[in-house]
């Protein structure tokens, strides 16, 4: 085995481009969804954009500062330029929070599971989507092509998200225009100000509105790990099957190969192997084994 | 002379292959005892090697000994494997402009642009090597340095006869004899001939061994080889049950044992930095004043608690969590990773861990039982009250 | 009493699976109200004596302080149930609960179901349990709310 390896290697074409090497982009669009959560859209100077599908993430770089894994917030059905949606969490998003219009920003990617939309599983049926906080950046993708779905057989979709105070809400016009296109949309914030009018709870307490069919229903998460967790358990207590539930996990991720080691959780990696993954099978138990 | 054909060469012949492996341009490495240690080293002939030294290993113990003979390769295994040459600690990924210009990357790598040949690597470290391209090579994306590095060495394996006592490779399957991986495999024979049955493992290794005087190796020779190696196997004393472990461990999770370990466990990190098939790293960017970025890529520890940073903490805090992990990476998950074992059963991470944890040692606790039932057979009761007498001054609790 | 408010109180999430016996005592001591908005369903401090199952609308469950404004701990929609007090003494409501626009609910007379758990031991231990289900359901999403899980002050 060892020389076929060795054997292997010696037999290998000549290597494309440099897999840590990011490729430039322009900062062509900055928008500011929240105090401390902005949009950026940015388009490679060399003009190829890679393709990709909604759930998987780029390493962008912040020239000098370093590299952050971000997930892709576009839609495919928009044309041009490639949006990620950062949150000033540390040195890196800070300063990619900070980047303004002609900044250049490495991208490497992308790299990732996906949530699958376009694909068999979600072609049909209901999909309930579930997004805590900044968590509906990688959904925004997933949700656009969703309610766009040509032939869903009669399958809705249900948009449920939360935050912490309606200041923290991100993409309201994309929740708009999708309820427009046919989707039951739901925001929900744990605190609320004089005049909100709007729900006031858990994301889980907006389960409770919704007449999914659960024998159809495929759902999506992402936002803290916790609210992932209780709103999976939630799901499961509604008759879905929990490998119909997909949740996107988060560690520290260093290069979206496999090679850094970083982000493992369990058996998994997640920047190969996730980061979108089914609540059935190991990840319910991983969720609950503490420091995994 | 055909790749699985065997000769004999002496150590003069040895030295000739030596050169001529220089000659041809490679970068000739191999053992050499440097402070106190044998470690990857740059030789220029047999005489470089560790010629006539010993090492005497155990839990936290490593000390080398002169036997004043002239044999090259009785001992086991030093605190530095060949995975640092094609998977270097510190390199140097990329450099650019602040504005995203890459002026410059790493490729062929720093140091040495020549090819290696590594003279008297062992069969251990060659199985490392295999599982550390399981991660770098035979995924989705190749890593070009390593493969870059990796493509071009030529390997000469020394196989074991003298195992160390932290050696437990016959029970990963990966020595003392080597199996593949190598243009040539060396064992050296009983006695102070000074003779080697050499066995060809690529075309390569064959032109080599066809340049300098060797014999063909009559049948008493391959005895003599498969006499060495199974008394070899015969004195490794330490095992895992490579055959149940990694199911064992995965159900082991919530297993006390952890803690108990934890207490002895520095989160010195050594036992990674050690370890021949430990492949994270950390990836750092530098700026000077000219604006110049660049890109590192450094060996980075699991039992580092910035290894597991998520915005705002770390997921694994506890030592005992860390320990957790790089044990269960090690036997367990690298299964589901990389469809192999991440242990070959080198005994680094026994010999060098500073408190001596021995890792045959706690897998077999912890694999023992489920970790809620107490031990599955032995004298239970008898073990209780030796311990609770042995351990009434340190227990602290009567 | 009707066969609506009968038929809503069998299929409300609170009591939806109980036997028919039990729903339809409990749907004997209901009547139908409407709220506009703004209108209050309960007041702090007054006398603990319905609990409201949400038909339609949506209700804000508030407290008011008097430098912070009046504040929502939460709202109640369609399915929901407003309304614990009068389960346990002194009977007086903790909080105030706001229509926040039109609200159609059935409304359960406290004193008629106290009346009929005193008579009964096991009503009254199928309506505890169905309310306790409740408010344990409740607890569990305010101890997570606590957690502030969205909060920016993980900065790193």
């Amino acid at each position: 085995m060892l020389a076929e390896t060795a054997a292997a290697v010696r037999g290998r074409p000549p290597l494309g481009p440099e897999p840590l090497e990011p490729v430039p982009h322009r900062v062509v669009g900055c928008r500011k969804e929240t105090d401390d959560v902005t949009t950026l859209s940015l388009e490679s100077l060399s003009g190829a954009t890679p393709t990709f599908a909604p759930g998987q993430f780029n390493m962008l770089t912040a020239y000098g500062v370093g590299e952050a894994a971000i997930s892709v917030s576009s839609s495919r059905r928009e044309a041009g330029a490639l949006r990620h949606t950062v949150r000033d969490v540390g040195p890196v998003s800070a300063a990619l929070c900070r980047a303004r219009l002609g900044d250049v920003v490495g991208v490497r990617g992308p790299f990732g599971k996906s949530w699958g939309v376009g694909e068999a599983d979600l072609a049909t049926g209901d999909v309930v989507v579930v997004a805590g906080g900044i968590g509906l950046a990688p959904l925004r993708g997933a949700i656009d092509e969703l309610v766009h779905r040509p032939d869903a057989d009669g399958g809705r979709v249900f948009v449920l998200t939360g935050a912490r105070d309606p200041s923290q809400l991100i993409f309201g016009d994309d929740l708009e225009a999708w309820g427009r296109a046919g989707a039951v949309v739901a925001v929900t914030v744990d605190t609320a100000p004089r005049g909100w009018t709007g729900h006031v709870g858990l994301v889980t307490s907006l389960l409770g509105g919704i007449d999914c069919d659960p024998g159809t229903t495929t759902a999506l998460i992402c936002g803290p790990e916790i609210m992932m967790r209780f709103t999976a358990k939630a799901l499961v207590d509604r008759g879905i099957d929990p490998r119909r539930i997909k949740l996107s996990m988060e560690r520290n991720m260093q290069c979206g190969l496999g090679w850094c080691g970083h982000c493992q959780l369990g058996p998994y990696l997640l920047c190969r192997d996730g980061p979108v993954l089914p609540y059935g099978g190991d990840v319910a138990r991983l969720m609950t084994e503490r420091e995994r | 002379m055909r790749t699985g054909g065997t000769a004999t060469i002496d150590r003069h012949g040895l030295d000739l292959l030596i050169a001529a492996l220089a000659e041809a341009g490679f970068d000739t490495k191999g053992p050499v005892v440097r402070e106190g240690a044998i470690m990857p080293g740059a030789i220029r002939t047999s005489a470089d090697l560790p010629v006539g030294v010993r090492d005497a290993q155990g839990p936290g113990h490593y000390r080398l000994e002169h036997s004043g003979d002239d044999r090259l390769f009785d001992w086991a295994v030093g605190p530095g494997s060949w995975n640092a040459e094609f998977f270097p600690p510190s390199q140097e990924l990329w450099r650019s402009t602040s504005t995203g210009d890459i002026t410059s990357h790493a490729r062929p790598g720093p140091g040495s642009t020549r090819p290696l040949a590594i003279v008297g690597a062992r069969p251990c470290e060659l199985a490392a090597l295999a599982v550390l391209d399981r991660v770098l090579l035979d995924g989705a994306v190749t890593d070009p340095d390593y493969a870059a590095r990796r493509a071009d060495a030529f390997v000469m394996v020394a196989e074991c006869g003298t195992p160390a006592a932290t050696c437990f490779c016959t029970s990963m399957g990966t020595g003392p004899a080597a199996t593949g991986g190598f243009d040539l495999a060396l064992t050296e024979l009983d006695g102070g001939g000074q003779r080697y049955v050499v066995r060809v493992g690529s075309d390569r290794g064959a032109a080599f061994l066809e340049g300098v005087p060797h014999a063909g190796a009559v049948p008493t020779d391959l005895t003599a080889r498969d006499r060495r190696l199974a008394s070899a196997a015969a004195a490794i004393v330490r095992t895992v049950n490579s055959d149940r472990v990694a199911g064992l461990l995965a159900d082991s999770i919530d297993h006390p044992h952890w803690d108990e370990i934890a207490e002895r466990c520095l989160a010195c990190g050594n036992c990674t930095m050690v370890c021949p098939t430990c492949f994270c790293s950390d990836v750092s960017d530098t700026t000077d004043l000219t604006g110049e970025v660049r890109r590192d890529r450094t060996w980075s520890s699991c039992f580092d608690l910035d290894h597991s940073y998520l915005h705002g903490g770390s997921v694994r805090v506890s030592v005992s969590s860390r320990y957790r992990q790089w044990l269960t990476h090690k036997l367990s998950t690298w299964w589901d990773q990389f469809d192999t074992s991440g242990c070959v059963g080198c005994g680094r991470c026994v010999a060098w861990c500073p408190v001596g944890i021995d890792l045959t040692e706690e897998v077999a606790v912890i694999t023992a039982d489920d970790g809620r039932a107490g031990p599955a057979s032995g004298p239970l009761p008898a073990t209780e009250s030796e311990s609770v007498s042995e351990s009434g001054s340190a227990g602290g609790t009567p | 009493m009707t066969a609506e408010v009968d038929a809503f109180v069998a299929s409300h999430p609170l009591f939806a699976g109980l036997p028919a016996g039990v729903t339809s005592e409990i749907a004997a001591c209901c009547r139908t109200v409407a709220y506009g908005p703004d209108e209050l369903l309960l007041v702090e401090g007054q006398p603990a004596d319905t609990l409201f199952l949400v038909q339609r609308g949506r209700v804000a469950i508030e407290i008011h302080g008097a430098d912070r404004g009046t504040l929502v701990v939460e709202t109640v929609e369609t399915g929901g149930a407003v309304g614990w007090s009068w389960l346990f003494p002194p009977y007086r409501w903790n909080f105030d609960a706001r229509a926040l626009g039109p609200v159609g609910a059935v409304a359960a007379d406290a004193t008629c179901l106290r009346a009929k758990m005193d008579a009964d031991d096991e009503f009254g231990r199928l309506l505890v349990t169905r309310v306790a289900g409740v408010l344990l359901e409740r607890l569990q999403a305010t101890r997570l709310r606590l957690l502030d899980l969205y909060g920016a002050d993980r900065a790193g």
